[in-house]
């Protein structure tokens, strides 16, 4: 099993090839449909961001409340071709790791392979399976969107598997 | 003539709308597992990375750990469809129906902590912040009992639904290619494995209901029209020789099943909708 640590640099991602097994460990940011129309209007009104994109990844979740005393509750991918439209800006600003499910889109594999980024498949409809692997979340950004808002997660271990490699390696295209 | 208090249909939605995001039927659970195995056998005998057998390995930790430590199956608990028959010999008190049941989903999803995932408006898209409106199918049956079933839908899956009206020239072909399609185009999005509800007949709206109520029929029952089973029987072999697989990674495991529900229809038309669900195929009834 390979094991990745965030940051997510450009040398820790060059070796991945779609198929790959890999745990991951440490700080990702949860973002989906809105959260992302929101933060691209951000870039383009060139002001700072909730999170620094830099080697930084992002899951594509929106998960279910917390039982009280737990982390988070159930957390498992959504479909990614849905951030499509927003992911080439964010990768040209840093980003370097996408988790969600589901095929990509032609412009986003090429922004992948011109930023040397990963796209990890998670397990859709999986999300208790996946939540086990939070170890803390912490609302950071866009409260008043509810599931969607941005959230600050560390997590230990989390099994995904590469689908799309920053070469353009595609588990999807077989 | 029996009275019925609709809170007891609050009480009842609540309840199936809790259950049913925490614990899978048993017809579901036994259909993964079996694909699973024969998935484990595929891959011994051909040699594969055995990714398919691994991902329903997951999926099937998946339902044991919603069940052991109390978290949903899916983050994405649905938009609750609440499908309710009432008996014509009943009569209703204590307040609104419909209203009853938007309570029901109100609180199922608050004591169940289940997600909220109702915008108020496709273009402005507020969250209403209680999952309500629930999508309400009602129905007069004959007799003096009340069955309600909760199925909360998922809509990774519901965006890879489609409709077609075909001419009745199209024949069983047209339909059976569309349906193939739909699902070859949906590909690894609405998490496969998947179920396809198919309804065929009807009209434009009736055809889409009755392949979502396809949706609610138990997966290890035939269909009773030994032509229509015979039609499910192909296309689930069709659909598992695209390569899809789970999680659209390949394998044998595209598709759990494929339920079909027909209707009479006009002289000039044939109307074929597919309805896709996920493997997190949920749904639960009570008679009350």
């Amino acid at each position: 099993m390979i094991k990745i640590d965030s940051p997510f640099t450009k040398e820790k991602l060059a070796g991945l090839k779609a198929g790959d097994k890999v745990n991951i460990s440490g700080i990702i940011y949860t973002a989906r449909d809105q959260a992302h129309k929101r933060l691209i209007e951000m870039l383009a009104k060139g002001g700072e961001l909730p999170f620094d994109l830099t080697d930084a990844g992002i899951y594509y979740v929106g998960p279910s409340p917390a039982h009280p005393g737990c982390v988070i509750g159930s957390a498992g991918p959504t479909t990614s071709y849905r951030m499509d439209a927003y992911a080439p800006a964010l990768l040209d600003h840093g980003l370097k790791v996408m988790i969600g499910k589901g095929p990509r889109s032609e412009s986003v594999i090429e922004a992948m392979k011109r930023n040397g980024a990963v796209y990890f498949a998670a397990i859709g409809g999986a999300g208790a399976l996946m939540s086990t692997s939070i170890v803390s979340s912490e609302l950071i950004a866009f409260d008043d969107l509810g599931t969607e808002a941005v959230r600050k997660l560390i997590v230990k271990d989390m099994p995904l598997i590469v689908a799309i490699d920053s070469k353009g390696g595609n588990l999807y295209e077989r | 003539m029996r009275e019925v208090d609709v809170k007891l249909i609050t009480e009842a939605v609540a309840r199936l709308a809790i259950d049913t995001n925490y614990d899978l039927s048993r017809d579901v659970k036994s259909c993964i597992h079996d694909c699973r195995l024969k998935e484990i056998r595929e891959a011994m005998d051909s040699d594969n990375s055995g990714l398919a057998a691994d991902i329903l390995g997951m999926i099937e930790d998946n339902i044991e750990l919603a069940a052991e430590k109390n978290i949903p199956l899916c983050q994405d608990t649905g938009l609750a469809c609440v499908f309710i028959d009432i008996g014509q010999d009943v009569h209703l008190t204590g307040g609104d129906l419909r209203e009853a049941i938007n309570e029901g989903v109100r609180r199922g999803y608050e004591e169940g902590y289940l997600r909220k995932s109702v915008v108020a408006d496709p273009f402005t898209r507020i969250n209403t912040q209680d999952n309500t409106p629930a999508h309400i199918v009602m129905d007069i049956v004959p007799g003096e009992n009340i069955k309600i079933t909760v199925a909360p839908k998922g809509f990774g899956s519901e965006n890879m639904s489609s409709i077609k009206m075909f001419p009745p020239a199209a024949g069983i072909e047209g339909a059976k290619t569309f349906i193939v399609e739909t699902v070859k185009n949906a590909g690894g999005n609405p998490c496969p494995p998947i179920v396809v509800g198919v309804g065929i007949g009807s009209t434009f709206d009736g055809v889409a209901l009755l392949a979502k109520k396809a949706l609610l029929l138990p997966l290890d029952e035939r269909n009773e029209d030994p032509a229509y089973a015979e039609m499910e029987d192909e296309l689930l072999e069709r659909i598992n020789e695209l390569d899809i697989g789970p999680q659209g990674f390949g394998g044998k495991t595209t598709a759990l099943a494929v339920k079909i529900l027909t209707a009479p229809t006009h002289i000039a038309g044939m109307p074929v909708a597919v309805n896709i669900n996920c493997h997190v195929q949920r749904h639960k009834s009570v008679t009350i």
